[in-house]
């Protein structure tokens, strides 16, 4: 760090110059992002207080295993580290967008402003599925009256709990309404669109031994009550500053484009997007950490 | 390609920018490898789940911690050119995020708290203690 030579004798408190050396408008940058730093590590800290403070947490190689277009296949980490390398990668092309300001070169510039563009629409692509994958999945486990029933990712529920074990599945199924587990049978027989009929004539007990006898079925207990808001609302305050981010870049795009930064004879305002671009990144890394790795 | 040049009174010198981009991509491939390692160490504790201690659990679990701060001090040094700028400047960005390090420790012992005192009950009254009769009422100056 500081490895540029500070002229000899310079004195930065006397007046008429910057004594961090810095412009005004990055100075505030910074502090903008250091505040950012806080407000995003509240939350966090606050996440790790109630997952330290209980006995079961959800498993994040279960909650998320899923990739697009591979069905039910079980791929844990695989989303999460596409995303993770969208976003460091579009982390390069933002500073290489800076390297060609520095040396004033407009097409360099503009260049690789779009590919930290596309980097960021391709990364909210990615949230977007994983939040619909997790809103409209379909996963069995035993509500507090003791019935089963077919649960998504929400900020009110979730079916990340600890396993049921046979004996306790089976109580459950005997408890568990003609409806739910209709509804159970048909999430196990996802896409057999001509078993829905059929399933709705049976008895319950004709029911109870279809669905025990399938090896896809499992049940759970239900999850810890605070993850869904956690999840969603760390990432989606985070996806929130991403797309703040891309909007922004945009901008730049498009000031880069008329030559307004040529005309004020520096790139200084791709410097700040930069920074902000960059926090997202460093923002991304500590969610990974907390929500998808540990 | 001429250089940069600000107009700007508020700047005394510029950092050296004359250099190519070998560096960023260098810090790249840091992050990529440093990445992956993570991915490697978050892997193995999926296959090995239930197989392994509590203290290697916690072990590779703050390994992986200080990989990630590894990789937030190369993106916020090197690609948010943080060590370009003097040392001043530096430290006033830094020095209020060591905050952080007693927040973590504070937050995170209050959870594992809560958990004991929920566990053990100790959190809860003693059913002796509700059902204490009112003390006479003293008649002392007081």
């Amino acid at each position: 760090m500081g490895s540029t030579t500070i002229p000899a004798g310079t004195k930065w408190w006397s007046g008429g110059k910057s004594p961090f050396n810095v412009s005004y408008g990055k100075v505030m940058m910074w502090y903008f992002l250091m505040s950012d730093a806080f407000t995003f590590g509240a939350f966090l800290i606050s996440y790790g207080t109630i997952r330290f403070s209980v006995n079961h947490w959800a498993d994040p190689n279960h909650v998320f295993n899923s990739f697009p277009f591979a069905g039910h296949a079980n791929l844990p980490l695989a989303f999460v580290s596409l995303m993770t390398f969208i976003l460091i990668f579009s982390s390069v092309t933002m500073v290489l967008a800076v390297h060609e300001g520095h040396h004033m070169n407009r097409k360099g510039v503009e260049k690789y402003m779009i590919l930290t563009i596309i980097g960021g629409l391709g990364f909210l692509s990615c949230q977007a599925w994983e939040w619909t994958h997790l809103l409209t999945g379909e996963h069995i486990a035993m509500l507090n009256d003791g019935t089963l029933s077919v649960l998504p990712t929400t900020v009110k529920m979730n079916p990340w709990g600890e396993a049921l074990s046979s004996s306790e599945t089976m109580a459950a199924l005997q408890k568990t309404s003609h409806e739910q587990l209709v509804a159970i049978a048909n999430t196990l027989h996802h896409g057999a669109e001509g078993a829905h009929h059929a399933v709705e004539t049976l008895t319950n007990q004709e029911l109870i031994n279809q669905i025990a006898s399938n090896t896809a079925f499992h049940a759970t207990h239900t999850g810890p009550i605070a993850f869904g808001g956690y999840f969603f609302g760390i990432t989606g305050f985070h996806g929130f500053h991403v797309f703040s981010g891309v909007i922004i870049n945009i901008v730049m795009y498009i000031k880069t484009k008329l030559g307004h930064f040529d005309q004020r004879g520096h790139y200084e305002m791709i410097e700040k997007a930069g920074l902000y671009w960059h926090f997202v990144d460093l923002v991304w890394v500590f969610v990974f950490l907390c929500f998808y790795l540990v | 390609m001429s250089a940069q040049h600000f107009e700007n009174p508020e700047i005394t010198f510029q950092p050296d920018h004359s250099g190519g981009t070998g560096k960023i991509w260098k810090i790249f491939w840091v992050l990529s490898v440093l990445t992956i390692i993570e991915l490697a160490l978050g892997y193995f504790l999926y296959a090995k789940h239930g197989d392994l201690g509590y203290a290697t659990v916690l072990t590779t679990k703050c390994v992986i911690g200080i990989l990630t701060l590894a990789k937030a001090y190369y993106i916020v040094s090197v690609f948010m050119h943080l060590g370009d700028e003097i040392r001043n400047f530096i430290m006033t960005i830094v020095v209020p995020l060591v905050l952080f390090v007693w927040f973590i420790i504070a937050f995170l012992a209050d959870g594992n708290s809560w958990k004991n005192l929920r566990n053990t009950r100790a959190g809860s009254r003693p059913a002796e203690i509700e059902q204490v009769k009112a003390a006479p009422a003293e008649h002392s100056a007081h």
